[in-house]
């Protein structure tokens, strides 16, 4: 078929800004490259319709080939209410934001950087536990000590200056976003 | 036997119920589930046994298209290993019920798993097809994971079931890939057909017959693992943290035999495969004898056992995986002695437990005097062990010597394997003898004189299960005939090697094979007599290899690379992982684009002759994209998409679009006013962008997405060879559905279902637009507008003296009707009279051009979606006009109210077809005459349309009430924390 590439060069712009927008910090920006990349991909659609044509309302004395493609249409159609819908609430999604932790902006996933920065010692794994000699112990007495492996003396694989990684600070039910201050606008580097 | 399986299964379930009301005696009544399949068993014998009917089979299909059947079938060896299974599950439950108190905690949890682990059992001797055998066996490490960590508290019983559950699923994982090799191989996946056909797989040369070795290899690693030979022998004696009872059952007669019971399945058919003896001899005679030398340093009379049981399973892997008629008659009759003799050892250790508090060997002492019928009970077992006469074990380990001496002599594998086999069977026999000694002296003996173990007396129902055990070990001492007809249908597969033939008998005469128990007994007499310079030798060893610390050393490897990998890829970070992502799939797609032959269309134009203005509307776009990406005020960044929004309305109405344009229009529109309404309270610049390398990296993945999505399309397009689908569809939509609009046709019929799921997006969404806002309900209660006080809504802090202002006092006070019901609640500066006056005025012609799209938009430009936008514009309008308390009254039905009846009318007019006859969503059209209208004609996929648009109008409330109301509310009680006057507060004068 032939391709306009008129409509396919400014799909490819806002695909391409769509993406900057995306990759930003700020969540405002982010939920524009949302809408841009909705945007880029409802012409992309109309794109495969092929050149333009006469408004898909049938006419029994119209050759078919006469309308624009009513197919791709119907994808748009619902493509654009369902980006209005997902725009809502992306957009409480921002309040809720900013009335909770007055930032606007995507946080470091400080739960992903204790994960990676955690002890390779695991209380459960690695602990030393006495022999028990008993189902009916509550104390058991130990018989003798467990021999310990060199490799799983705690140690920390990452050097973890400012996080603090003791095994009592990371509670798996900690919430992901925990620093209610207000962040400086300038931000910090990722 | 399905019946059986049932049975088990049914009574887990309901297990916890009966624990509830009678407490541990439920075990009883668990026991009797095991129990009475056991006499159903031994009923079963004369089908099982009989020379000409065939085994008892039941075959259900269950997935045929992958030979998966529910296929089960009892023969003589499932038979046997039944017996073991059912009998003692039977008696360790019963025992349990002594074992336990009524309050520990999660006892009926318990049972309902021990239970079913004996259905599990039951299920995997008797299951005839290879995953179905799978599934059993993964089925046992699971209960078994479960069962050993029954004492949740204890972190040593974690840590064991974590260990044993990780070596077993292990070795299960390279069974189901050996499983399926030899599934493959032989074309079907019924063990019984497999074994039919093992002569004419094993004479298949080439590929096929190295993929048969491996399997059945890999098999073979599944059945070691799970009987814990070498080198995952650790997790047996590791094992012993679950409860003695579970030890009997799943450690000593039921689960670890399941490899036992594996390798004795494939024997008489996979024998001679490449890897088969060499695995069985150096896994079965090494573990035999490092299970035997561990076992006398121990000083935990369960870790005695468990190591003794480590060394006979190697022991039995030997006798049963060689082949031969002698060796599996010996090796079965071994299965079912040890069975009976580790399982009363097993519970008599639970009873000293139970009784005195303690298992140590040094704190034990004088027990035998204190309870001597227990004593007895453990002498009849220990001997048994020993291979002492009159007893299963010695009748047992008689029929192995001589088997042995028969194969070193004529067997197939030549002497010299013949003979170290045989070698190592005595060795190991003696150190079976010494550890037996061992287990009865530190259990039972008086160590040092004064010093007797407190030892509570014990009751003959705790003693019955371990006795009854016992009795059947001299029983069978005295009845070997009654096991060797059992076991004779089996054997007979193999090959003999002994010209004069085998029984199983209590003498023998004097007979080579006595003359080797009696250098048993001596030697072993003497390792024992020698225990404390045995154990101080033991002590100078170095530990040269420790299986156990190999696997935490590579457990410890596991977790290092793990947090490694974790450490690199899991950032925290957005930017990075959405770079990497599109970076992969930039790269993929390009490396896919143009190292593949691909269709480079040529036939590209810039220049549509059905729409030469399309190239001002593109141009309009880019600059609104790029003025939006350079933006750093938030309203203006805001406004610029808009342009690209409108431009693209544009350019769809240019292309033939109109129902795309107008719709397009509409939701640009109600965006625009839901951003100002939700960002209102937002600083007015956007952040300051994340600078330097993240800039360029960040325009860099842009562009080079945008490019590859131009290419792409190109190709994508350029491909096409076929005419498009949709050429027909309008005149489907015609005749089909009834209507000219072939968009809106093609979504409320031909497309129904899709819109179905949108519409129920679309509800989630607003749902989640109003939780998020509201956090608690969605705010259905506002009052009536009669409740509020004039000119009290959004007043400012400083009174204003502007005439504007004094105008909009006077026309809140002037007599006669508003112009809006609720215009007078807000506060006077915040009233604009021109706005109220056209709201009033334009407010009911934009509900009915809205029902006018609706019901016109089956043949013309509308439908639902666009109906429902104009009808939320004209709400919207209203809420801008005079507030929120006028939003409320234009809305008495809440949002999810209408939400819920738009996806009810929706739904109900999918449904209603089926009950008329149609299909999901088949419309009808009916025809009418009407007095003034004329002929009507009336599709039924309006109706849908109508849910569509009640739909719609709800998300457009729900927008309105969340990110306008609520919020407005928030700004008056000063929750968002933001002074209400502010400089940057665009949307002041709006209002």
């Amino acid at each position: 078929m032939s391709i306009n590439l008129t409509l396919l060069l400014v799909m490819g712009v806002l695909y391409a800004v769509g993406l900057y927008l995306l990759l930003e910090r700020s969540l405002t920006r982010v939920l524009l490259g949302l809408m841009l990349l909705a945007n880029a991909t409802n012409i992309l659609l109309l794109a495969t319709g092929g050149y333009a044509g006469l408004a898909p309302i049938f006419n029994k004395d119209i050759p078919s080939s006469a309308y624009n493609d009513p197919l791709p249409q119907a994808f748009i159609l619902t493509s654009i209410v369902i980006s209005f819908a997902v725009t809502a609430f992306m957009l409480s999604l921002i309040y809720r934001s900013w009335l909770l932790s007055r930032a606007d902006h995507i946080q470091v996933d400080q739960e992903d950087i204790r994960v990676a920065m955690q002890d390779l010692y695991d209380d459960e794994e690695d602990s030393e536990i006495a022999i028990e000699v008993s189902d009916f112990h509550e104390n058991n007495q130990p018989l003798g000590k467990r021999e310990t492996i060199p490799g799983i003396v705690p140690k920390r694989v990452i050097d973890a200056k400012a996080v603090a990684t003791s095994k009592k600070d990371v509670h798996p039910e900690s919430p992901v976003l925990k620093t209610p201050e207000v962040q400086s606008p300038t931000g910090e580097k990722e | 036997m399905l019946f059986v399986l049932c049975a088990h299964f049914i009574v887990a379930i309901i297990a916890p119920i009966l624990f509830a009301r009678w407490g541990r005696a439920a075990f009883y009544v668990l026991a009797a589930v095991p129990a009475a399949s056991f006499v159903w068993l031994l009923v079963q014998y004369q089908n099982v046994y009989s020379d000409t009917a065939p085994s008892p089979t039941v075959d259900i299909p269950w997935i045929p298209v992958l030979d998966l059947n529910l296929t089960f079938r009892m023969d003589q060896l499932s038979w046997l290993m039944s017996l073991l299974v059912l009998g003692v599950g039977a008696l360790v439950l019963a025992y349990c019920a002594r074992y336990f108190k009524t309050d520990d905690a999660g006892l009926g949890g318990f049972g309902a798993q021990l239970l079913a682990f004996a259905g599990v059992m039951f299920g995997l001797v008797t299951a005839d097809n290879l995953i179905l055998l799978f599934v059993f066996w993964e089925l046992t490490t699971v209960l078994s994971y479960l069962l050993i960590g029954y004492a949740r508290t204890r972190i040593a019983a974690r840590r064991a079931a974590l260990q044993a559950l990780i070596v077993t699923t292990f070795g299960g994982l390279a069974m189901l890939v050996g499983l399926i090799m030899v599934g493959e191989s032989a074309g079907t996946y019924s063990i019984s057909a497999v074994l039919a056909k093992a002569p004419e797989l094993l004479s298949m040369d080439g590929t096929a017959q190295v993929l048969l070795d491996i399997g059945i290899a890999l098999i073979l690693v599944g059945a070691v693992t799970k009987s814990a030979l070498l080198p995952f022998h650790f997790w047996l004696p590791g094992a012993m943290a679950a409860p003695t009872p579970v030890s009997a059952y799943l450690h000593a007669a039921a689960m670890v035999k399941a490899g036992i019971y594996l390798i004795a399945r494939l024997a008489p058919g996979f024998a001679q495969t490449e890897y088969w003896q060499a695995m069985i001899v150096v896994l079965g005679l090494g573990t035999m004898l490092l299970g035997g030398w561990r076992a006398l340093r121990q000083y935990d009379l369960k870790l005695i056992l468990a190591y003794g049981t480590v060394s006979q399973l190697g022991f039995l892997t030997l006798v049963v995986g060689l082949g031969g008629q002698e060796a599996a008659m010996a090796g079965m009759a071994m299965v079912l002695a040890h069975g009976l003799f580790k399982a009363a050892l097993f519970l008599v250790v639970g009873i000293i437990d139970h009784q005195s508090g303690t298992r140590d060997i040094r704190e034990l002492s004088g027990v035998f005097k204190s309870a001597p019928m227990l004593g007895v009970v453990a002498l009849i077992g220990v001997a048994s062990m020993a291979g002492l006469p009159p007893l299963a074990g010695f009748i047992a380990k008689e029929g192995i010597f001589q088997a042995f001496i028969a194969s070193a002599n004529h067997g197939p594998a030549g002497p010299v394997i013949g003979w170290t086999v045989l070698v190592g069977i005595v060795l190991g026999s003696v150190l079976t003898f010494a550890y037996s000694a061992r287990f009865m002296w530190g259990g039972f003996a008086p160590k040092a004189k004064g010093m007797a173990t407190v030892f509570k007396p014990v009751s003959w129902l705790f003693l019955a299960a371990p006795a009854l055990l016992s009795l059947l070990t001299v029983a069978y001492g005295f009845f070997p005939q009654l096991v060797e007809s059992w076991v004779k249908p089996y054997s007979d597969q193999f090959p003999a090697y002994d010209p004069h033939g085998m029984h199983l008998l209590l003498w023998h005469g004097f007979t080579p094979a006595l003359g080797l128990s009696a250098l048993v007994v001596t030697a072993g007499t003497a390792l024992f007599l020698l225990r404390n310079k045995v154990e101080a030798f033991q002590g100078r060893i170095p530990a040269t290899v420790d299986f156990e610390r190999g696997y935490r050393q590579s457990i410890v490897v596991l977790d290092r690379v793990a947090i490694w990998v974790t450490g690199r890829t899991q950032r925290g970070s957005l930017f990075f992982y959405l770079a990497v992502i599109l970076s992969t799939s930039i790269a993929s797609v390009l490396a896919v684009l143009f190292l593949t032959d691909q269709h480079w269309s040529h036939d590209l134009y810039f220049v549509d002759p059905g729409s030469p203005f399309q190239l001002i509307a593109g141009a309009v776009i880019v600059i609104g994209a790029i003025a939006a990406a350079r933006a750093s005020k938030r309203f203006m960044a805001v406004l610029m998409v808009s342009v690209t929004g409108y431009g693209i309305a544009l350019i769809f109405a240019l292309q033939g679009a109109p129902d795309l344009a107008l719709t397009q229009m509409l939701v640009e529109t109600i965006i625009l006013v839901a951003f100002v309404l939700a960002m209102r309270s937002l600083p007015a610049s956007l952040l300051e962008r994340t600078a330097g390398s993240h800039k360029a990296a960040r325009l860099i993945i842009g562009i080079a997405f945008g490019a590859t999505m131009v290419v792409v399309a190109i190709v994508a397009m350029g491909s096409r060879i076929h005419v498009p689908v949709s050429l027909d569809m309008p005149i489907m939509a015609y005749e089909g559905g009834g209507g000219l609009n072939v968009v809106n046709v093609t979504l409320v019929d031909i497309r129904a279902w899709d819109t179905f799921g949108e519409i129920s997006v679309l509800a989630i969404a607003a749902t989640g637009v109003a939780s998020l806002i509201f956090v608690r309900g969605r705010g259905q209660r506002l009052p009536r507008a009669e409740t509020v006080a004039t000119g009290s809504v959004g007043k400012l802090q400083a009174a204003s003296f502007e005439p504007t202002v004094q105008i909009a006092k006077r026309f809140a006070a002037a007599p006669g009707n508003p112009w809006l019901v609720a215009g007078r609640t807000l506060a006077p500066e915040r009233r604009s009279i021109i706005i109220e006056v056209v709201a009033r005025l334009v407010f009911h012609s934009i509900i009915v051009i809205s029902i006018y799209l609706l019901l016109a938009g089956h043949n013309a430009t509308g439908g639902g979606f666009a109906g429902g936008l104009v009808a939320g514009l004209a709400l919207t309008i209203r809420y801008l006009a005079g507030g929120r308390f006028e939003l409320a009254e234009a809305t008495r039905i809440s949002a999810g109210t209408l939400l819920g009846l738009g996806l009810t009318i929706a739904a109900l007019t999918g449904l209603a077809p089926l009950f008329l006859g149609g299909d999901v969503f088949q419309s009808a059209i009916i025809a009418f005459e009407l007095p003034i209208f004329g002929h009507v004609k009336f599709v039924t996929s309006t109706l849908f349309d109508i849910g569509v648009y009640l739909v719609v109008v709800g998300l457009v409330v729900d927008v309105l009430r969340s990110l306008g109301s609520e919020i407005d509310k928030h700004e008056e009680d000063g929750m968002d924390g933001v002074a209400l006057i502010q400089d940057d507060e665009p949307l002041e004068v709006a209002k």
